[in-house]
C-alpha cells in the first residue's frame, strides 16, 4: 500500500520522534507513506476572520501538491495540521465564492475544488491498516501500562472535522488496546493544552496544562499519550517548571501515539526515539520491562 | 533607392557620440520608462534600450551577463494584470512594456560568526525569526528573475532541511525581487545565503583531492618551482606556455597522464 503523506514543518524539527516511529511503523506493516516532494508550512493555526482568505492560501497550497502528484488523499500526523488542511478543504469544497477568490489568487495552480481527501493517522490505522491487523502483528504489546488518551481540540473541533463524531471518541482507546496498554479515560481528554497562549501568556498555559496532567493521574494514568506537537511542549516539556513551581507534584510521561506503535510492534531504538522524551518516560518503561530495546542504552 | 527601401528606412539617425547609431531600416517599438515613452530599437535588452534612450547607468549595472543580481526590472505588459521580472541585461524589450529599474531593495540581514555557528536549521530560525511569518502566497517565486523556486526553499528552511534549500537556491542572484514582493516581509535571499554557507561549511562532504593539495602547497612542496618561473623572462615564460603539456580536449575521463609526473 502507497499513501501521499504530508509531514508538517515541527516534525522534521522539534518532534522528530512523532514522525520516525510512524515510518518505522508503516515499513514493518508494509504500508509505505509517500512524502509530497513539495509542500509548505500548512498554516498551523486555521485563520476565523471571514475575509481573512489569504492565510487559508499555504493548505490549500499544500493540497493541490497532492492534487498534482496525482493523489485523492493525503494522511498527517500532526493534529494541528490534520486541522488546518482539513477545514481548509472543507472551504474549498463547499464555498463556492471563497474558493473562486482563492483559485483566482493562486492563478499559476491547477484550480481546486476540494479533490484530496484529508485523513489523519488515527483514522488510517484504524480503517486502512485496521486495528485487528495492528493486534497481530504486536510483538511487545503494551501491558499494564496505564495511559491517558489525550486528544486535545484539534483532533475534535470543530465538529465537520473532527476524527470521530463527538460524544463518541474512542480512536485513542482501540488504539492503546490493540497495543496492549490500558486505556485511561479522563475529564480533560478534550481540553486544550494552553495552545500558543504558552507565548504569549505562559502562566495561564502553563496553568491549564498542568491542570490536565494533574486530572490524568488523579484518574490513574501513569502516562499520556498525543499527536499534536504543540500539545507535548506544553504538557511534557514545561513539566519542569510545573514541578519547581509546585504545580504538579511529579513528571507524567507523555508519548506520541506512534511511539507506542513502534514500541509494541517490536521496533528499536531509531525508529521509537524515546531518547528526545522527557526521562520519566523511558523510565516507566524500563521499571515495567517494555520496549526494552527501545529504551536499552537510553540514560 | 528602391522602393522596398523607402519603406522601412524611417528611423532617423542620431550620432551623438555616446549613442546607438541604427543601421537602415531598424524597427523601433515604443517602452515606457518610469512612465516616460521612449522609442527604442527593437531586440535590445532593456539597459541597452535604456542607454540608448539616455539614461546613464552610475549603478544598477554590473556584470551585463545575467550574474551579478545589480538590474533587476519590474515591468507590466499593456492589458495583462501580471507583474513581470527579468534582468535588464538579459531581458529583450518588447512593444508597449512599462518598466521601472530596482536596483536595490531594503532588506535586514542578520549578522553571525559563521567560524562559530552552530549548523542547525535552529540557529537560522533564531538568526531570521521572520521566517514564520510566511503565508505562501508565492510572491517570492513569482518575482524571481532567475526562476529559483524561493518558496520551495523557504519552506525546506522550516522543515529544517539545510541541504535542500541550499541546492534550491543555488541560483539566487541576490538582487532582492522576493523580498520586495514578500506579505510576510522576509528578507528570503539573505537567509537563503546564511543556508548556502552553512552548507558550504559544515554539510557539503569536502573534496579530498583539494586538502591534500593544500597540505602539498602548504608542506613547500611547490616553492622551488614557483620561484624558478617568477625568476623567468617573458621570452622564457611564453616558451614554456607554448611547450606545455595539455590534455586533448576529448580525451575520456581520467586517461590522461602527462609524460612529466614531477608536478603531481
Amino acid at each position: 500500500m502507497k499513501v501521499a503523506y504530508y509531514p508538517g514543518c515541527t516534525l522534521k524539527t522539534k518532534a522528530k520522534n512523532l514522525e520516525d516511529a510512524a515510518l518505522a511503523s508503516m515499513k514493518a506493516l508494509g504500508v509505505e507513506l509517500e512524502e509530497l516532494n513539495r509542500w509548505n508550512c500548512c498554516g498551523a493555526v486555521h485563520s476565523l476572520a471571514d475575509d481573512d482568505l489569504i492565510h487559508h492560501v499555504a493548505p490549500v497550497r499544500d493540497l493541490v501538491r497532492a492534487m498534482e502528484q496525482g493523489s485523492d488523499k493525503v494522511v498527517t500526523l500532526c493534529s494541528m495540521c490534520y486541522n488546518s488542511l482539513a477545514r481548509a478543504n472543507l472551504i474549498m469544497r463547499d464555498d463556492e465564492v471563497k474558493r473562486k477568490t482563492i483559485n483566482d489568487f493562486m492563478d499559476e495552480e491547477e484550480d481546486y475544488h476540494g479533490e484530496v481527501e484529508v485523513v489523519h493517522f488515527l483514522n488510517f490505522l484504524r480503517d486502512e491498516v485496521g486495528f485487528d491487523t495492528i493486534r497481530a502483528k504486536v510483538k511487545y504489546p503494551l501491558n499494564g501500562l496505564k495511559v491517558a488518551t489525550y486528544y486535545g481540540c484539534t483532533l475534535a473541533r470543530p465538529r465537520n472535522v473532527a476524527i470521530e463524531p463527538p460524544g463518541g471518541t474512542r480512536l485513542m482507546t482501540d488504539f492503546l488496546d490493540a497495543v496492549g496498554a490500558t486505556p485511561v479515560k479522563f475529564a480533560d481528554a478534550f481540553t486544550c493544552c494552553g495552545s500558543y497562549q504558552i507565548i504569549a501568556n505562559p502562566e495561564n498555559a502553563v496553568n491549564v496544562a498542568a491542570g490536565i496532567l494533574d486530572c490524568a493521574a488523579k484518574a490513574g494514568a501513569e502516562a499520556l499519550v498525543l499527536s499534536c506537537p504543540l500539545c507535548e511542549f506544553n504538557l511534557a516539556k514545561k513539566q519542569g517548571d510545573m514541578i519547581q513551581s509546585g504545580k504538579i507534584s511529579k513528571g507524567l510521561p507523555i508519548f506520541y501515539f506512534t511511539q507506542l506503535l513502534a514500541a509494541a510492534l517490536g521496533l528499536g531504538k531509531e525508529a521509537c526515539r524515546f531518547d528526545l522524551n522527557d526521562k520519566c518516560s523511558v523510565e516507566i518503561l524500563k521499571s515495567k520491562n517494555l520496549a526494552m530495546e527501545a529504551v536499552a542504552g537510553i540514560a | 533607392m528602391s522602393n522596398h527601401e523607402c519603406e522601412c528606412a524611417t528611423v532617423q539617425q542620431i550620432a551623438t557620440g555616446d549613442r546607438a547609431i541604427l543601421p537602415k531600416g531598424a524597427k523601433t517599438i515604443p517602452v515606457y520608462v518610469m512612465g516616460k515613452k521612449y522609442e527604442v530599437p527593437e531586440t535590445l535588452t532593456i539597459m541597452k534600450a535604456m542607454e540608448y534612450a539616455g539614461f546613464k547607468f552610475l549603478r544598477g549595472a554590473g556584470c551585463r551577463g545575467g550574474i551579478c543580481g545589480a538590474c533587476p526590472t519590474v515591468y507590466r505588459k499593456e492589458g495583462d494584470y501580471k507583474l513581470h521580472f527579468g534582468l535588464a541585461c538579459q531581458t529583450v524589450v518588447e512593444p508597449n512594456m512599462y518598466l521601472a529599474q530596482i536596483p536595490f531593495y531594503p532588506a535586514n540581514r542578520a549578522s553571525y560568526d559563521i567560524e562559530t555557528i552552530e549548523p542547525v536549521a535552529e540557529s537560522i530560525h533564531a538568526l531570521y525569526p521572520e521566517l514564520f511569518r510566511c503565508v505562501a502566497c508565492n510572491n517570492c517565486t513569482k518575482a524571481c528573475p532567475m526562476g529559483v523556486q524561493v518558496l520551495d526553499y523557504i519552506s525546506a528552511i522550516k522543515q529544517g532541511d539545510i541541504a535542500r534549500a541550499a541546492h534550491l537556491s543555488f541560483d539566487c542572484i541576490q538582487c532582492g525581487m522576493c523580498a520586495s514582493r514578500c506579505m510576510g516581509e522576509l528578507p528570503q535571499y539573505h537567509i537563503a545565503q546564511l543556508v548556502r554557507r552553512i552548507y558550504g561549511k559544515y554539510i557539503q562532504p569536502k573534496a579530498e583531492h583539494l586538502r591534500k593539495r593544500v597540505e602539498e602547497i602548504e608542506s613547500g612542496k611547490y616553492d622551488a618551482t614557483l620561484e624558478k618561473l617568477q625568476k623567468m623572462g617573458k621570452d622564457e615564460l611564453e616558451k614554456l606556455y607554448k611547450e606545455r603539456e595539455r590534455e586533448p580536449d576529448m580525451a575520456p575521463l581520467g586517461t590522461w597522464m602527462p609524460q612529466d609526473t614531477q608536478y603531481l
